[in-house]
């Protein structure tokens, strides 16, 4: 049953589509195969057998025709994880974690209750788990058996999370993984990962890092990476003159 | 099932690539892709664990040569076939058969917000009693299920210790197959990371899994 549906989709959904267009699929995401030679994921990709881009617009073109799909809710669901929720409310959540030590320990202990008080809250987040790094534990988070992350307060995951690569690898070597993303864990620091395995969901509250003393939440906010939230980033010291 | 899905210590995948600029979408049709599988949702004929279990029935050849809004595609045109949403002459042609029904849309665009806001919630208020407790030893149960289950291979048979209880959530393995939700407890388990990798692994280090009461037994 599953190994006429690709022959199905691709025969099918692109004949509907009209054989003359030709987009290329310049820039979509790399499939799992493309990492045992060396080039940048977003070349044309020559063994994708058919236009990916065909066969959606002809899937959904059916769905609207058939009364199945509302194409303004479609839009819409684009729209917000393309303009409205993203890594800027996780970073804003860590700000306010790092500013007021008494959000920071209802953020660890209450994160569901933590997380709405700024209003963050829902799809793919409805049961959230914040983990702390600290000097001396350094937490990483992976979704081994698909691609769970924390929508509400990261938006959709990079390319790289979904990955065969980072999958497979996160648990069996998580330090040869942080290196890879050029973070090297001392020794004597734990490494724990969590494996998204049910319906929880993971933020990393990063270590505030030395020299941001006294400053904004928003000004805070500005150095918490994506990645840092994940685990496989640190936050760094700020430059000198940064706190101009 | 044992699916390539289940990729948890496997080896040979390459190396990790990071794209500092990286788009939510790369490509119009990704976004689509998106809210098209979404939207679909809105009818409620599936779950998500029926939604997971129907991407990882991808064969495994195909499975790696996909991209992941493909497989998300993928996965939906089987489950509107299953579900008599569209026929297979539907997706062949592009078009609505002669004389099917037209429906008119539960999801709208008026809907989309207090959906993502509101969620999916697999906590349940239901009583269940837990049979294990914070800091007991558990094995994860040696089982191979020919269908959906979030016990990955790695971890299976191997010992840990229960390091807090999440409270009671919708069991997949039984929910995905439309066989009842089967609410029972999630426990976060800490297993050392030499206790499932040997001596390969730094010894301080560790990897925790979220997991059922029916995946564990005392230990």
């Amino acid at each position: 049953m599953t190994t006429t549906r690709r022959d199905l989709l691709t025969t099918a959904l692109t004949a509907a589509a009209g054989a003359t267009v030709t987009t290329k699929l310049a820039s979509a995401e790399g499939a799992d195969h493309d990492h045992d030679h060396d080039h940048h994921h977003d070349h044309d990709h020559q063994a994708v057998p058919s236009d990916p881009a065909l066969r959606v617009k002809a899937l959904e073109s059916l769905l609207v025709a058939k009364g199945l799909v509302d194409r303004a809710a479609v839009d819409a669901l684009i729209d917000t994880y393309e303009h409205k929720v993203g890594p800027r409310n996780g970073a804003r959540v860590v700000a306010r974690a790092w500013s007021d030590p008494a959000y920071k320990q209802r953020l660890l202990s209450n994160p569901d209750a933590a997380l709405a008080e700024l209003g963050y809250g829902g799809l793919q987040g409805e049961h959230m788990v914040v983990v702390e790094n600290t000097a001396e534990v350094h937490n990483l988070v992976v979704c081994t058996l698909c691609s769970c992350y924390p929508w509400p307060v990261l938006g959709l995951p990079p390319v790289w999370y979904k990955s065969a690569p980072y999958r497979s690898r996160a648990v069996i070597d998580p330090r040869g993984v942080l290196s890879e993303f050029g973070l090297k864990i001392e020794e004597n620091v734990e490494v724990r990962v969590w494996d998204s395995t049910a319906e929880l969901r993971y933020l990393v509250l990063p270590e505030r890092p030395a020299g941001s003393d006294g400053w904004s939440e928003e000004k805070l906010a500005a150095l918490v990476s994506r990645d840092a939230m994940v685990g496989v980033a640190k936050i760094a010291t700020p430059v000198q003159g940064d706190n101009a | 099932m044992n699916g390539v899905h289940d990729m948890g210590g496997m080896h040979g995948m390459g190396a990790i690539k990071e794209d500092k600029s990286e788009p939510v979408f790369h490509a119009t049709w990704e976004g689509r892709a998106y809210g098209v599988t979404r939207a679909m949702g809105g009818w409620r004929l599936w779950n998500l664990d029926a939604t997971r279990f129907q991407r990882e029935l991808i064969a495994p050849v195909d499975y790696f040569q996909m991209s992941y809004y493909e497989r998300w595609i993928a996965g939906l045109v089987e489950l509107m076939l299953k579900n008599n949403l569209v026929t297979r002459t539907e997706i062949e042609s592009g078009r609505p058969d002669e004389g099917a029904p037209v429906r008119t849309p539960t999801f709208t665009a008026d809907k989309v917000a207090a959906f993502i806001s509101k969620g999916v919630p697999a906590r349940r208020d239901v009583p269940a009693a837990a049979s294990f407790r914070v800091g007991q030893r558990v094995r994860a149960r040696n089982v191979n299920p020919v269908g959906h289950t979030r016990l990955p291979r790695y971890v299976r048979g191997k010992v840990g210790t229960v390091d807090r209880d999440h409270g009671i959530f919708v069991f997949p393995d039984t929910n995905a197959h439309f066989l009842g939700e089967k609410p029972q407890h999630v426990y976060s388990v800490r297993f050392d990371a030499r206790e499932l990798w040997g001596e390969q692994a730094s010894r301080r280090d560790s990897v925790y899994l979220d997991m059922w009461d029916d995946y564990l037994a005392p230990a």
